[in-house]
């Protein structure tokens, strides 16, 4: 069933009328008619409303800089933001030294009341020495929590400081919580920081492979990356860095050499994507390893980069093999998921991939959004120059970076990258706006309310989304499938992934579960007896007794 | 026990104002408790004849949770007894959460003792956050006299605090004790004061003129009282306190709009002077 513009405002009108007009900016529905549906997105929550949305520090501590695992990563602050963002988010690690991954530890310096009293950085000061002492390892970052940036610790002096006494690679990223809009500004600042401090420090000159890549916004979930990364390998690529899924800092210092970036999500690291391109010259690929179309897609596309008869003709071989092996696996799963609808709800970029993949096991995709991504993740990236620049924007500085006047070079030349840009999504992503079905929402910041209404008017046989918001839908009786963690399970990136996915998904379809939803009461009286005729008069004297 | 904390714009006078009042009630046969709550640790200097206090923080910092009251609390000037809050050096850390640890502190010790008469609480400058707030929350302070003088800046100082009185007059129950005037032989300035107490339903609790023997005593590290107990200026301090432990006039203020407030300093200020 479609939702009308008229169904749409009975939703909306259940808010204040301040707070419709607001919310009706990131709701659209799919309009073939229109040239560019515009939305609004990046922009404040509404206080009162339950939103799925994480703090700054989630977004630089937990997304972009926790998944590198031969570095430790401080939490400056009292100890809650630590616990509390400790291993939640499944990013898998392995290393060659197992004295070198540090992502199973929880580093944190604990300030009590006299430090924020005093103020943290001695306390910070020697916690860094505590970390070199006991760990080594091979770089460390520390990350502000909110009380740090009221109190006004000089984390970057702190981090200088160690710099030197330490000779290790320390940085320190203002991310406390309350800065921008959602996680989306801590992914910014991280991204900034390991631009400036990290990348490039190294000094490898040449790519190590003939085809040497990046893959950037890949964090290793349930091991997609390494799903991935068989694939590329088997191909024939050499992978320099996964930033930042199972990535490390030996790896990501020498990220300059690449020469092609592939970004996977696109809002948690565009970023350095960009600057790599104006500082060494490297483009970067749009890509989507999430689905069968999607992946064989992304690697025909890198395989046109080259444009190497060679590599084209391996990577259909790949692909060809790898379809042999799943097809046939896929198919008892898809005769369980055929006619069926999804809600696809999730934080910058898999409200966008997962659509695919649904899409290929016969599920339609009804309902999509993200909970934290800018309006070139929906309307793709042309908008850029008429985002409105606001307040909360401005908070996180850009960094401008210029050529490396060494290391820039030229990847391919400037016709022919010309020429590749009209036929691949090279710098380029077009959003998800443009691969959505006439018809379909889009909702930018979905709450908790908008969940349960567009449930009641779209009844969804599959609700994806995070674990803030699973249990509501599964109360309902709709099976839910987390995206942000894949609910203990995966890889689904890939092709095996996918397997794993239609799996999964078919799984929560076909489980007995659901037979036991409705409550016996329901259906079944509590209490049995018959009705006896009685003549008026009995009655009244009974009921006068 | 009556709890009183002293309020008033920087530099204005309010750590002198208090302990030279507390000297003047200690003399009357008072038993107070001084609490100085500025990172500077200079509330207690006259009455206990130089800095040499160990402060709360610094002794909780030094050596943690498990401290003794005789750490902290020393006796001064009569029987007056005195403890600073301290807090971080500038610019680092945050002192308005170090006086709330402190105050939270010493009721944790049991420093507020049956046998005091009074407990003063010298708070820094304006109510700049929370912390500084601290006495006049959670009915701690339940009496507030603020320190001004005929100076246009620490009158709309004055009507800054209580606005932040008023603002806990309801949750804490606290409530203005009056204005005291510490002179800067302003012009007109015992009718601007007055007017201007009364104005917001308060009083002009006492009018200090100046009066070099307080710069006097101070350089010797004593208040008045104690340098000379014989000169006019020691009986305007007795004044006040006597004002102070007479008063029964606790009003939740009616803070001036700024509009008000300056037609209030041209009435009294300028228009005299023209």
């Amino acid at each position: 069933m479609a939702i009308s513009e008229k169904m749409l405002d009975e939703i909306l009108n259940k808010y204040p009328a301040k707070v419709k007009r607001n919310r009706k900016k990131h709701i659209l529905v799919k309009d073939l008619g229109q040239d560019q549906q515009e939305i609004e997105a990046n922009t404040r929550t509404i206080p009162g409303v339950i939103t799925n949305r994480g703090c700054a520090f989630a977004g630089c501590k937990g997304v972009v800089l926790g998944p590198l695992k031969d570095m430790v990563h401080i939490v400056h602050g009292p100890i809650g933001c630590a616990y509390y963002s400790w291993l939640t988010r499944r990013n898998k690690a392995k290393t060659d030294d197992p004295k070198k991954n540090f992502l199973a530890y929880c580093v944190s310096t604990d300030m009590q009341e006299s430090d924020i009293v005093f103020g943290g950085e001695k306390k910070l000061a020697r916690m860094i020495d505590e970390v070199v002492e006991v760990f080594k390892p091979n770089a460390i970052t520390i990350s502000a929590t909110c009380p740090v940036g009221l109190i006004g610790d000089d984390i970057q002096g702190v981090a200088r400081a160690a710099r030197d006494k330490h000779g290790l690679n320390i940085t320190a990223y203002n991310c406390e919580g309350y800065k921008g809009v959602s996680q989306s500004a801590g992914h910014h600042i991280a991204n900034n920081n390991l631009m400036e401090h990290i990348i490039g420090q190294g000094d490898l000159e040449e790519p190590p492979g003939r085809y040497t890549i990046n893959i950037l916004g890949e964090y290793n979930i349930g091991g997609d990356s390494w799903e991935v990364e068989r694939v590329l390998s088997e191909i024939g690529y050499e992978i320099q860095v996964v930033m930042t899924g199972n990535g490390s800092y030996e790896k990501l210092k020498n990220a300059h050499v690449a020469q092609l970036n592939l970004v996977q999500c696109h809002r948690s690291i565009n970023y350095i994507a960009d600057m790599l391109e104006t500082r060494y010259g490297t483009p970067w690929l749009k890509v989507n390893f999430i689905g069968i179309r999607g992946i064989s897609e992304s690697l025909r596309n890198m395989a046109r980069y080259f444009g190497d008869e060679a590599l084209i003709q391996r990577t259909e071989e790949v692909i060809e093999r790898e379809l042999a092996e799943i097809e046939p696996q896929l198919e008892p799963y898809r005769k369980i998921c055929a006619g069926k609808t999804a809600f696809c709800f999730v934080g910058g970029s898999r409200g966008h991939h997962y659509q695919g993949l649904y899409e290929e096991l016969g599920i339609t995709t009804v309902l999509a959004g993200y909970e934290f991504a800018h309006r070139d993740d929906y309307e793709g990236r042309e908008v850029l120059p008429h985002v409105k620049t606001d307040a909360d924007s401005k908070n996180i500085p850009d960094l401008h970076v210029t050529p490396d006047e060494r290391r820039y070079r030229l990847k391919i030349p400037v016709e022919r990258m010309d020429e590749l840009k009209k036929e691949i999504p090279l710098s380029n992503y077009n959003g998800m706006i443009e691969e959505m079905m006439e018809g379909s929402i889009v909702v930018d910041d979905l709450n908790h309310y908008e969940t349960e209404e567009f449930i009641r008017i779209l009844k969804p046989d599959i609700f994806s989304s995070g674990i803030k918001d699973k249990y509501i839908p599964q109360k309902m009786g709709i099976p839910t499938k987390q995206l942000h963690n894949y609910d203990y399970s995966g890889p689904y990136a890939g092709f095996r992934g996918a397997v794993n996915f239609a799996r999964d998904v078919a799984m929560g379809f076909a489980t007995p579960t659901w037979n036991f939803i409705e409550p016996p009461w329901k259906s079944k009286p509590l209490l049995e007896g018959t009705i006896e005729p009685c003549s008026t008069n009995k009655c009244a004297e009974e009921v006068g007794a | 026990m009556r709890q009183i904390a002293i309020y008033g714009k920087g530099g204005i006078g309010k750590s002198t104002t208090t302990q030279n009042t507390v000297a003047a009630l200690a003399e009357l046969g008072k038993k107070v408790l001084v609490v100085g709550c500025d990172p500077k640790a200079d509330s207690t200097r006259l009455l206990l004849h130089g800095l040499n206090q160990k402060t709360v923080l610094d002794t909780l910092r030094d050596e943690g949770e498990d401290i003794d009251l005789e750490d902290i609390v020393r006796p001064g000037y009569g029987s007056s007894m005195c403890v600073e809050s301290g807090g971080p050096e500038p610019g680092v850390g945050c002192a308005g959460r170090g006086i709330i640890t402190s105050i939270n502190m010493l009721e944790s010790l049991g420093a507020y003792t049956p046998d005091l008469d009074y407990v003063f609480y010298d708070v820094l400058g304006d109510v700049v956050c929370g912390g500084f707030a601290m006495p006049i929350r959670e009915g701690k302070a339940r009496e507030i006299y603020i320190v001004a003088s005929g100076e246009m800046m620490a009158l709309y100082a004055a009507n800054n605090i209580s606005k932040g009185v008023m603002k806990f007059a309801d949750s804490g129950g606290v409530r203005l004790g009056g204005i005291i005037c510490n002179s800067r032989n302003v012009d007109n300035e015992y009718e601007l004061l007055k007017a201007f107490a009364e104005e917001m339903g308060s009083q002009l609790i006492h009018f200090v003129p100046r009066d070099n023997i307080v710069q006097r005593a101070e350089i010797n590290k004593k208040t008045v009282i104690d340098y000379d107990p014989t000169v006019p200026q020691a009986d305007e301090y007795r004044n006040l306190a006597r004002n102070i432990d007479g008063n029964d006039m606790f009003v939740i203020p009616k803070p001036m709009t700024q509009d008000r407030l300056e037609e209030l300093l041209m009435t009294f200020g300028i228009l005299d002077s023209l």
